[in-house]
């Protein structure tokens, strides 16, 4: 499963990234003699309200959704392996005090804060870098900021069983300083299960960023991500199924191929396996 | 127990306090004034502007600020709707027993279908069944809630006409009638919550039954010559259910977060949808209130969990 998921997700993030050179439709041109059209030579998707054509504005929003999954998995894997590490490397007071915050995050209710952070801060972006740059920048911190306590706890799980590992204690007879430990002979052999947990955080996070556009609360409206596609479908279920249709299938087949591969790669990583 | 109870008790409040905390930075650190929206609506005089900015102590210290805030939060003075110019404690009163009905009830669901599933597939791994129900598990926890609502709202209510998409509190309706019309309207919202939370507890619980089921006291009360119903049920599923507790307890806060997606595509008249209204409306009041009412309803899920806990393993609570 995990390998046919590896060729279907390289095959999706291919037709994202090369489509608007095969399809060069405006995302914005308006066509009121096919409004609501369903799947048709000349719109293979289908369009919506205004008649813009929908494979043109998928194409569009799946490389937002699949950036703002990436960066976000980058800023939460980033902040969770830094506190990971501090909290695994120092003991006592640090250590605790640390896993306590992580333990609190994680009791946080995720999703009314994200819309909390976001429209408390929304105005605030979009004066300083613009509408989409600023909602861009919020929305991967913010969704990030709120997935690195996993990885943080994992991090620090294998920090506790390597320190004490003989390598580890020959670099440090050698001289090495905490740092050069952490970084050099720690970290490498910890990144194997954080790589796992960031391949499922990127399907998290997508489907955070989906969740929010879907309340209307994410990127501006002319900006069609995959969640504001069906944002804007819901109201047209019962005339044109097929524009929902192809912007949740869209989400659903990246989400579930990249939960494939997450659970792929910690089988072949898990030792612990039943037969 | 009640010591034990009391320990859990006393573990929770910090996280409260931290999380009041976050949530007063966060307002406090927010660019632009909260009551910028009265600034900018003519209905209300600069008086009463400035009452309320001496009221809430806007330009006391952070800190002194905080303790008002918190005193005034504990005394249930959670302040006024600038939308719906009533209590915000009233409001969220009214809205909140939809909510844990329909959670309530969704988590429910899950467990029941979960329960027998997750046993079911790891009493048998690797066969037919549990690849399948593993599948669908996967699939079903990989189908976004806005998705799964959408698609039966199609199915459901535009294709076959058979349940109503739009939740009412009102129903117009009398006995047997009104309680029919309650559920049909239910249905729906309460499948797409308990079915995507079904999936991912039919993952635990296999994985949980599987580390049990290969113990030697399992082997032990096997070859006493129990049936095999007994040892499943008696055994092997109470001791499994010790990890699957925190699991769920874990996602409480996802729990909430999928209410709040249902309630918004369902209409249902509860607090999640009530937040996004008030977002959509600048209801500053309303979305701090209701954020803080969603982590108090966090930590005391937790706390159950916990109770749970002592009460599947009673050597948890000697500790």
């Amino acid at each position: 499963m995990a390998t046919v998921s590896v060729v279907v997700l390289a095959l999706l993030a291919l037709a994202i990234l090369i489509g608007p050179w095969l399809w060069p439709v405006s995302i914005n041109d308006i066509d009121f003699t096919a409004r609501l059209a369903p799947p048709s030579w000349d719109h293979p998707f289908g369009t919506d309200d205004l008649g813009q054509d929908l494979l043109a504005r998928m194409i569009y929003g799946g490389r937002i959704s699949l950036a703002v999954g990436f960066a976000a998995m980058g800023v939460g894997l980033f902040a969770g392996t830094i506190i990971g590490a501090i909290a695994g490397i120092s003991r006592g007071v640090v250590d605790a005090a640390l896993m306590w915050v992580t333990d609190l995050f994680l009791s946080l209710p995720q999703l009314p804060l994200l819309l909390l952070v976001i429209y408390l801060f929304r105005d605030f972006l979009k004066g300083l870098v613009g509408p989409e740059g600023g909602v861009f920048i919020l929305i991967v911190l913010v969704i990030g900021g709120f997935r690195w306590m996993p990885v943080a706890r994992l991090v620090r799980a294998q920090f506790l069983s390597l320190r004490e590992k003989e390598f580890v204690e020959a670099a440090r007879a050698l001289g090495a300083s905490n740092l050069r430990l952490v970084v050099r002979h720690i970290l490498p052999n910890a990144l194997g299960p954080v790589i796992v947990a960031g391949t499922i955080d990127v399907a998290a996070a997508i489907i955070a960023e989906s969740t929010l556009s879907f309340l209307g609360l994410g990127f501006p409206p002319d900006i069609p991500t995959w969640g504001r596609l069906l944002f804007d479908a819901k109201d047209y279920l019962d005339i044109a199924p097929h524009w929902a249709l192809f912007a949740g299938g869209a989400i659903f087949l990246t989400v579930i191929t990249i939960n494939f591969i997450g659970d792929g790669l910690r089988d072949a990583l898990d030792p612990r396996r039943v037969m | 127990m009640g010591n034990y109870l009391l320990r859990r008790l006393i573990v929770a409040l910090p996280s409260l306090l931290g999380i009041s905390l976050i949530l007063f930075v966060l307002l406090a650190l927010a660019p632009g004034d909260p009551f910028g929206e009265l600034a900018s609506n003519p209905n209300i005089p600069p008086e009463v502007r400035e009452a309320l900015r001496v009221k809430f102590g806007m330009d006391d210290p952070i800190l002194v600020r905080y303790l008002h805030w918190l005193v005034a939060m504990m005394h249930g003075d959670w302040g006024f709707s600038f939308a719906s110019r009533i209590n915000v404690d009233t409001l969220i009163l009214q809205r909140i027993p939809t909510t844990l009905y329909v959670i309530g009830t969704a988590q429910l669901l899950a467990l029941a279908v979960a329960l027998p599933i997750g046993v079911y597939a790891a009493m048998r791994p690797y066969s037919v069944f549990d690849q399948i129900a593993n599948t669908v598990a996967f699939i079903g926890f990989s189908l976004p809630t806005f998705f799964t609502g959408l698609l039966l709202i199609l199915i459901f209510s535009v294709n076959l006409g058979w349940l109503p998409f739009v939740y009412r509190a009102d129903i117009n309706a009398t006995g047997w009638q009104w309680v029919w019309e309650y559920i049909k309207q239910a249905i729906m919202p309460v499948a797409v919550l308990g079915l995507f939370q079904a999936a991912s507890y039919t993952r635990y619980i296999r994985s949980a039954v599987l580390d049990v089921i290969r113990l030697d006291y399992v082997t032990t009360a096997r070859s006493k010559g129990l049936a095999e119903r007994n040892v499943i049920i008696k055994h092997v599923v109470r001791n499994a259910l010790i990890p699957v507790v925190t699991l769920v307890a874990l996602q409480m806060p996802s729990v909430f977060g999928g209410a709040i997606i249902t309630e918004q595509i369902f209409r249902i008249p509860g607090i999640g949808s009530l937040l996004i209204s008030a977002i959509l409306a600048n209801d500053t009041p309303v979305i701090m209130a209701v954020t803080f009412v969603f982590a108090c309803l966090v930590v005391l899920f937790n706390l159950v969990a916990d109770i749970l806990y002592g009460w599947l393993d009673p050597r948890i609570s000697f500790r």
